[in-house]
């Protein structure tokens, strides 16, 4: 009962603090944005401790957050393993493949408004729809192994980054693409010069959407099937054996695995598309 | 109006190459029989064999529509056969999960913004928790939840809730927020109280991204309630169609399954976007 008290008592400490910190001055400042999450974030850690280990939650319900730590220390090889089948093998790889196969598709149909007013509707029809289902059929044609999870991959993330392309490249101005037209720029130097930078935003738009579907798409295919190594037989086999620490472990490789993943992404973009007012630092 | 003829020639040519694909998949099969059989066929013999085989590597698109009209007019709407049963019982998982998701999003917002603390605190986990596959821990929420005797819709529905949750909380923060400095300052000067700032403009001037994030949530409510289905063992829904198909092999009830589900999705998307219109109409704010 006294573990239950505590973490109440550390709950309203906690919050009386982060209420304190956010009306100062100091939240304004940059470390003041980062200490603000990172109490709360603690906060929930903690929290979740101490009422699991109080209400004596059974481990198969809810592990205590040591308890998936300490299972993460302790099968750092078996994480690392399933990370490489399933992240590197069937997420990025299918993440590369369905994005260049997206923007060489958008460029290709750029010339055809005919073909843009077509695949527009159809690409955001698509991107509504619950690809994953597609997951069953893609490991039967591709087999259990990784290329199966990066079709899954290349069949989500197509459509999102196709409908953001296209947008992007019809984002320039009638008065700058006239300006390129009086240099006398053919259509390769214009797209090249003009129109691609113009876009890219709105690719990496498209391209961070895709970061996370990536992940789901090669997580959810490793539930149909797939050698003995991955995230998402480790998630299915775990669960099964009611080893509950575990599956948090491997959900909390894929979440720094998904927000790095995020995060990467997002640094390239403020690299190349440094002029957009999104990317401004804001006063 | 005038992209209906482009749509049409899309779709027409995404018809035409699925057949070819599906000629050029099941052909393989065909070959391998007449083989077995010590007989040769020629390639006439081939194409229509590989439009009418009873598992197919690639169904062809009248295989699917004929397997999708036998699944939702062909059968008692009770039987277990029914893609209207089972259609049903995803789609309730996905609506109860989309309302308790939608729900409690819309409180969150509205606490972070009135809340600067709560702001801090809250805000960046939300954004953060957009780059994580959630869909993941699905079969730990399904086999946790039985385990203390929760079972049916609920568990469907809480992954359905999460899944729908985040959008919400961000798009509602955002529109929330979306009125601007000026407007503000003349509720203050007539002296409005934070509630009726609150209900006469942030809630109106919300609305557009309300419904833009519902939009997306309702999509991923459907996706989180069919991926829920996948580890209860293939029960009912059209999750547990697509992995019974998979078990036996039976494609035609896999691709079947799979334009249900995005009928369903296109279906609710669609009901969403036309309230859409029609409120904002309402409100004298559509475009």
């Amino acid at each position: 009962m006294t573990l239950v008290f505590l973490a109440l008592v550390t709950w309203v400490v906690t919050l009386v603090l982060n209420v304190r910190i956010s009306r100062s001055a100091f939240s304004e400042t940059r470390i003041g944005r980062l200490v603000v999450p990172a109490i709360f974030g603690l906060t929930v850690l903690l929290v979740w401790e101490l009422l699991v280990r109080g209400l004596q939650v059974p481990t198969v319900i809810l592990p205590p957050p040591s308890a998936i730590g300490a299972r993460i220390a302790g099968s750092l090889p078996v994480l690392w393993g399933d990370f490489v089948q399933t992240f590197v093998k069937g997420a990025l790889s299918g993440w590369l493949i369905g994005c260049a196969a997206a923007v060489a598709t958008a460029i290709a149909i750029d010339r055809s408004p005919f073909l843009q007013r077509g695949l527009l509707p159809v690409g955001n029809f698509v991107a509504a729809l619950p690809i994953v289902g597609i997951a069953p059929i893609l490991v039967m044609w591709f087999g259990f192994d990784w290329q199966s999870k990066a079709a899954v991959v290349v069949v989500m993330v197509f459509f999102p980054v196709l409908v953001n392309t296209v947008e992007g490249l019809a984002a320039t101005d009638r008065m700058q693409r006239d300006l390129m037209k009086t240099y006398s720029a053919s259509y390769a130097q214009t797209l090249l010069k003009l129109r691609l930078p113009a876009a890219m935003p709105f690719i990496f738009n498209g391209l961070k959407i895709a970061t996370t579907l990536a992940l789901i798409g090669a997580i959810v295919a490793e539930f149909f099937g797939s050698p003995i190594r991955g995230m998402g037989f480790r998630i299915s086999a775990e669960v099964g054996r009611l080893g509950l620490d575990m599956v948090w472990a491997e959900i909390a490789v894929a979440a720094l695995a998904g927000s790095a993943f995020y995060g990467v992404v997002a640094l390239v973009e403020r690299g190349l598309t440094f002029w957009h007012p999104s990317q401004r630092r804001q006063r | 109006m005038r992209s209906i003829l482009p749509v049409l020639t899309v779709v027409a040519v995404i018809v035409a190459l699925w057949y070819g694909a599906a000629a050029a998949m099941n052909a393989q099969w065909v070959r391998d029989q007449a083989a077995r059989a010590g007989t040769e066929v020629s390639l006439a013999q081939i194409l229509p064999r590989t439009m009418s085989q009873e598992r197919p590597v690639l169904p062809a698109p009248h295989q699917v529509a004929k397997g999708l009209w036998e699944g939702v007019a062909g059968q008692k709407i009770t039987s277990k056969r029914s893609l209207v049963y089972h259609g049903w019982i995803t789609l309730s998982a996905t609506l109860l999960g989309f309302g308790i998701g939608t729900g409690l999003g819309i409180l969150l917002a509205i606490g972070i913004i009135h809340n600067r603390a709560m702001d801090q605190s809250v805000m960046p986990w939300a954004i953060a928790s957009q780059t994580i596959p959630i869909l993941a821990i699905a079969p730990m929420i399904i086999v946790v939840l039985n385990s203390i005797g929760v079972s049916g819709l609920l568990p469907k529905a809480v992954i359905s809730a999460y899944l729908s949750f985040f959008p919400v909380v961000v798009g509602m923060v955002k529109g929330l927020r979306s009125p601007d400095a000026m407007q503000l300052d003349l509720l203050s000067t007539y002296n409005a109280s934070r509630a009726q700032a609150f209900w006469k403009l942030r809630l109106p001037a919300s609305m557009p991204y309300l419904f833009a994030s519902l939009k997306v949530g309702i999509a991923a409510s459907l996706v989180g309630a069919i991926v829920g289905e996948l580890p209860t063992g293939a029960v009912a829904g059209l999750g547990a169609r697509l992995l019974s198909g998979s078990y036996y092999g039976q494609t035609i009830q896999i691709w079947s399954a799979l334009f249900a589900a995005a009928i369903v999705a296109a279906a609710l998307v669609g009901i969403v976007g036309a309230i859409q219109t029609r409120v904002l109409r309402r409100m004298g704010m559509a475009r």
